[in-house]
């Protein structure tokens, strides 16, 4: 029963990495392995062709940072407000509470891609009030993105507050710690599972993020991003899927890197909601 | 004292997001197109009939038949596999148990585009490494409309499996051994144990995973948009949100386009609305 469980589990694995394995083997692949009528899983003859075309030729490096500068943006700002957020709708009761808790969820529901037309209009107008968070800038996305990671990521911090004994900030009081001490050096730390979880989550989405930098993006190319970028490499008959493999292996790199990075903090933070 | 803890928040969100959300419903009562965008003219006030115009499309109810049908089935397929492999998890060795996560994560952390440009090169009609072994070489998978939509679902699965399996792993490893060992000396079988003990416990974590589960496969965009290149021949795999986007952005009407965000965001809160029913039946508090 173990063995055929092991099999099982190791036949799905194969499975489930391949794609990533054709996409890396892919990018080292000289383009006449690649168009050959006969693929092999391997390459005798790997190349870095195509990643010189993409950092070079098609600016892929511009577009990395440029990726780079938006998520993580997003990942620091939704955690330091979300988790303000959430000490406020765990550790006090105020009127209105579980509206604002209700609304958090009900946001999550809330398909954002339909939010590109007004929010198309509106960025547009504030970009004319506030030069550097209209269209075709990078603070455009930063600013729709966190908006769209916040009630989320409220909503998955509030537990984590909660798990946190009320004792340990009251006994910080009695030993004279300010409200701001408590906050940042005691119940920040003790969240980090969290904070890991969430921020796993606001970095994907603003990482992945294709329509809004498609919708938002228009002329101003140079501020681009990973996902939109990477459609200039589609020409309608002859993709050039050796350049397209290397691009899409340089954009998945990081998540995977962020992601292996918090593993265990992953894992552990979202067990962290099992009923006690 | 919670006030400034939420200020932060409440000054993204209202902007942000709340008004956007009544923009959307705004703009779905005009007619709202070029003239409008480039040429300063005023808005038409429509009432309600850029959804009359909706509703007697009869593309639209395609669109919507074919995203409630795709959204569900992705919604199954991902439950089925992800809850099937946590289970599984539990059960095998430790290097099978480290290859399989290890690979989970990989499509977990594969961006959407590029999990959908890599599944188009395997079923590349040319060029394609699938088409190469099954020797189906010039068959192009994007020409029949269900043969698209379950490669591109297949697509979906493949990058949202890991979530639901790395939850209810995590989630049942987070167990305490003691429960689980009071069941068995009570004489609790393996089934009853997972169906009396396991499940209830983690009700909460099911909970988040269906729900997210039906947000994101029922809004799914970038696959479809890429894989099928922006809703397949002659539109056949269209889902109504790479719809309202073609009909803002591709076809400049931005208030039929809203019109159609707006019946997307009711079909999804209602469920939301059905399933907050539901928890409360089972007495979860918020």
């Amino acid at each position: 029963m173990r063995r055929v469980g092991n099999a099982v589990a190791v036949i799905v694995a194969v499975l489930t990495i391949f794609p990533i394995y054709w996409m890396v083997l892919s990018a080292f692949k000289p383009t006449g392995e690649i168009q050959s009528a006969n693929p092999r899983p391997w390459t005798l003859a790997p190349t870095l062709d195509h990643f010189r075309d993409a950092l070079g030729v098609s600016g892929f490096g511009r577009y990395f940072v440029n990726s780079a500068i938006v998520a993580l943006s997003v990942v620091l700002l939704a955690a330091v407000i979300s988790f303000l957020a959430a000490v406020a709708l765990t550790r006090f009761k105020f009127r209105g509470r579980t509206t604002m808790l209700v609304l958090f969820l009900i946001a999550q529901m809330v398909p954002v891609e339909a939010l590109s037309v007004p929010l198309f209009f509106q960025i547009r107008d504030l970009g004319r009030t506030v030069p550097g968070v209209g269209l075709n800038t990078l603070g455009s996305l930063i600013l729709v993105q966190l908006a769209f990671s916040l009630p989320f990521a409220i909503w998955m911090l509030r537990g984590f507050v909660a798990a946190v004994p009320v004792d340990i900030e009251e006994a910080a009081l009695i030993d004279g710690a300010s409200r701001f001490t408590i906050l940042w050096r005691i119940l920040f730390p003790l969240i980090a599972p969290g904070l890991a979880a969430t921020g796993v989550f606001s970095f994907i989405t603003a990482w992945n993020d294709f329509l809004f930098a498609k919708t938002f993006i228009i002329s101003a190319t140079e501020n681009q991003t990973l996902p939109a970028a990477l459609l200039v490499f589609f020409k309608p008959d002859e993709n050039d899927w050796g350049g397209i493999m290397a691009a899409s292996t340089l954009m998945t790199i990081p998540v995977l890197v962020f992601f292996i990075f918090v593993r265990r903090r992953l894992v552990s933070g979202l067990g962290g909601a099992v009923k006690d | 004292m919670p006030l400034w803890l939420l200020l932060p928040a409440l000054a993204v969100l209202i902007p942000l997001f709340a008004y956007p959300l009544y923009q959307l419903g705004l703009l779905s009562l005009f007619e709202y197109g070029q003239p409008q965008v480039s040429g300063g003219e005023p808005a038409v006030f429509l009432g309600t009939r850029n959804y009359g115009t909706l509703f007697s499309d009869e593309n639209f109810w395609t669109v919507l038949l074919q995203t409630v049908v795709f959204a569900f089935a992705c919604v199954v397929a991902t439950l089925a596999v992800g809850a099937f492999l946590a289970v599984l998890l539990t059960k095998i060795g430790r290097v099978p148990r480290f290859m399989l996560l290890l690979a989970a994560l990989c499509a977990w952390a594969a961006p959407a585009m590029t999990g959908s440009v890599v599944w188009m090169f395997l079923f590349d009609t040319n060029l394609g490494l699938v088409n190469e072994v099954l020797g189906t070489d010039g068959y192009n998978w994007l020409y029949d409309k269900h043969v698209g939509f379950a490669l591109v679902g297949a697509a979906v699965v493949w990058h949202s499996f890991p979530f639901v399996m790395i939850t209810l792993y995590a989630g049942i490893t987070a167990i305490p051994q003691s429960v689980l060992e009071a069941a068995s000396l009570d004489g609790a079988t393996a089934f009853t144990t997972f169906r009396r003990i396991i499940v209830p416990m983690l009700r909460p974590l099911i909970a988040i995973v269906v729900i997210q589960s039906v947000i994101w496969d029922f809004k799914v965009f970038t696959q479809i948009y890429v894989m099928t290149n922006g809703g397949g021949i002659a539109g056949q795999n269209l889902v109504l949100n790479v719809y309202a986007y073609q009909k803002a952005f591709a076809s400049s009407q931005y208030g039929l386009g809203s019109a159609i965000g707006v019946v997307m965001t009711v079909i999804l809160l209602g469920i939301t609305l059905l399933y907050l029913r539901a928890l409360r039946r089972t007495g979860e508090a918020l």
